[in-house]
């Protein structure tokens, strides 16, 4: 007899403790099908980051290590740079790779670090209890912006793929959501490139994922997937931002290669 | 081996490669970039890992994941920068990870100078960053012993699973002198069975500092605990000077600040003043039975540092009530001269003021 459905190999045979609703738990499993698919469980290793995912490392079944808050993408360097034949993931949210995090995502990008990224952007601060993130939309009420996000005050929420598309180096950038079971298919699909990509060994690869926080958004999680589509997607475009071309054309002048005069 | 005239800092490069910290991270700061520079140029050639990173708190982390893949991993940098690289080091030492820290500390606090100094003492032994941890500390007091110093340094944070530090002042690290690479020998490492290196045939390995579980933590706190008792009982390093004969004085320096002692040693005893020296090799552990030993045998003890009395209070804590303890030190980057260590002696032993 033909399994049909089955826990991943790469998931590891325990209770999460995500809140019902979460979108974690589906971003979880499209990662483990993805290494399952491509044969990869046995070399990879995960990055956890400090978060509601802070604990991803009981929840996944190969190797990992933990980070400090916002540094997981110094950590997937160093084991990049000490095992290149490994394969590296992090998986960070907002507060995580938007705020604390950013200067150490900025610079892996640009130094074209190949390991991927997973970047779960709920729109807020999860673990701590639903406190304004760097993500969080103009006018949505959380703990620390009782009376909606200012953006006079705090700015406009930050766009990271928008980001770091600007930079010349990273290789494959994308942005997906896991609201509804189409969005779903093509996020594997997007992530499954992402992995491919890096066992490679081709570019930094960077995958966003739309997620929803029923539980510190105060909604049923019904409600958020609709609030995710209403009020994020026509914010944060789900779509593709760069495509790993091989060897792009290199057109600018360096010291040691100074441009001929036209 | 040929001896060769190698600055501290690039020396200190070279003794790590051979010692196999094939993966280095850092970030430039003053007086220290010239290990990074030589390592750009070096490590390529040894088929090692070499990165400039965006900072020291990403330094620290790289350091981290690269020593949780299996690696000897290390850096350099100096007094703000090791500030920066705390974080890291709490968690390397929490996670108990094996890494290996040069601080070529300048003065402070704040952005200080870039003059040699020893005011990071409490902050390299008493943990520095937060959380109960303790790196093993080692000072050297010339380029060679900073070179006979890095195989060490990563023998035993592989044999402890634990940071090290060699804290040098900048004389350590732009002075030149000649050194000779020896290649020491020490026993076999424990396979590192713990490394995420892919959970091939294996349970997966995490490299982890979180422990939610009040139990958990502190089985984890006893565990460090027991190591760093371990190293008071089997690390403990320093030299004696001008100890086989009596003496009325005791003197307690590490580092270049040593070496001006024994200069005032030889004046003093000129003058029929005999000092003794009592050189700490490793802060952590403190050679604290060694100073209370030798302090019994003195009229005082007179903690002498490029800081404005750090040491002093460990040198204290050894000695108790038995003998007075005083302290002489200048800071900024004023490195004392041998005169005014043998003026701060004899203003002592004449019941003056220092």
């Amino acid at each position: 007899m033909k399994a049909l459905f089955k826990r991943p190999e790469a998931l590891a045979d325990v209770v999460t403790h995500y809140c019902p609703g979460c979108t974690h738990g589906i971003a979880h499993r499209l990662i483990a099908e993805v290494i399952d698919e491509l044969g990869l469980r046995e070399k990879t290793v995960g990055i956890a980051p400090v978060g509601c995912s802070v604990l991803a490392f009981n929840y996944f079944n190969m190797d990992f290590q933990q980070a400090a808050h916002g540094r997981a993408p110094a950590l997937a360097t160093g084991i990049k740079r000490a095992r290149p034949d490994l394969i590296c993931f992090t998986y960070q949210g907002d507060g995580d790779l938007a705020s604390i995090g950013m200067a150490e995502i900025i610079h892996a990008a640009n130094r074209g670090e190949k390991f991927t990224v997973v970047f779960i952007n709920n729109a807020v601060y999860g673990m701590t209890g639903g406190q304004m993130a760097p993500t969080t939309m103009p006018g949505q009420v959380t703990t620390t912006s009782p009376k909606g996000r200012d953006v006079d005050d705090v700015g406009y929420p930050i766009r990271m793929c928008e980001l770091l598309t600007s930079l010349r180096t990273p290789g494959f950038i994308e942005r997906v959501a896991v609201h509804t079971p189409q969005q779903v298919v093509k996020a594997r699909r997007v992530l499954k490139t992402a992995f491919e990509l890096q066992r490679d060994n081709k570019c930094f690869t960077f995958v966003e994922v739309l997620s929803t926080c029923p539980t510190n958004w105060g909604m049923t999680p019904f409600e958020a997937t609709k609030w995710l589509q209403e009020h994020m997607v026509p914010y944060y475009p789900v779509q593709n931002f760069k495509k790993f071309e091989e060897a792009p054309e290199v057109n600018i002048q360096t010291a040691a290669e100074p441009a001929k005069e036209a | 081996m040929e001896k060769v005239l190698m600055k501290g800092n690039e020396a200190i490069a070279e003794s790590a490669i051979r010692a196999g910290g094939l993966c280095y991270f850092c970030y430039p700061l003053t007086p220290q970039s010239e290990v990074a520079e030589y390592l750009a140029r070096r490590m390529p050639e040894v088929g090692g890992a070499y990165l400039q990173a965006e900072s020291e708190v990403a330094v620290a982390n790289m350091v981290y994941g690269a020593a949780g893949a299996g690696a000897r991993a290390w850096s350099t940098s100096s007094s703000p920068g090791i500030s920066l690289m705390e974080e890291g080091i709490s968690y390397i030492a929490a996670s108990e990870l094996p890494a290996v820290f040069v601080n070529i500390v300048r003065t402070g606090p704040g952005l200080g100078g870039i003059l040699p100094s020893q005011g990071d003492y409490f902050q390299a032994v008493k943990g520095g960053g937060h959380g109960d941890y303790r790196c093993l500390v080692l000072a050297p007091s010339s380029v060679q012993e900073a070179v006979d110093m890095m195989p060490l340094a990563f023998d035993r944070a592989d044999r402890y699973r634990n940071p090290v530090m060699v804290i040098g002042d900048g004389m350590i690290g732009q002075m030149m002198e000649p050194v000779e690479f020896k290649e020491p020998k020490f026993p076999p490492l424990p396979p590192k069975d713990w490394a995420t290196t892919g959970a091939k045939g294996r349970k997966p390995n995490v490299v982890n500092s979180l422990y939610l579980d009040p139990k958990a933590e502190e089985r984890l706190n006893n565990v460090l605990a027991a190591k760093y008792e371990k190293m008071k009982r089997e690390e403990v390093r320093f030299e004696e000077y001008n100890t086989d004969k009596p003496y009325r004085v005791l003197l307690v320096a590490y580092g270049t600040t040593a070496r001006i002692c024994k200069t005032a040693i030889e004046k003093l005893d000129a003058e029929g003043i005999p000092v003794a020296l009592l050189r700490p090799i490793s802060l952590f552990p403190f050679p604290e039975a060694k100073v209370l030993e030798l302090g019994r045998k003195a009229e005082f003890l007179l903690s002498v540092e490029m800081s404005m009395g750090q040491m002093v209070e460990d040198v204290h804590c050894a000695m108790g009530h038995e003998k007075p303890v005083y302290f002489f030190g200048r800071s900024g980057g004023i490195v004392p001269s041998p005169e005014e260590v043998v003026d701060a002696v004899k203003s002592r032993l004449e019941g003056g003021k220092s």
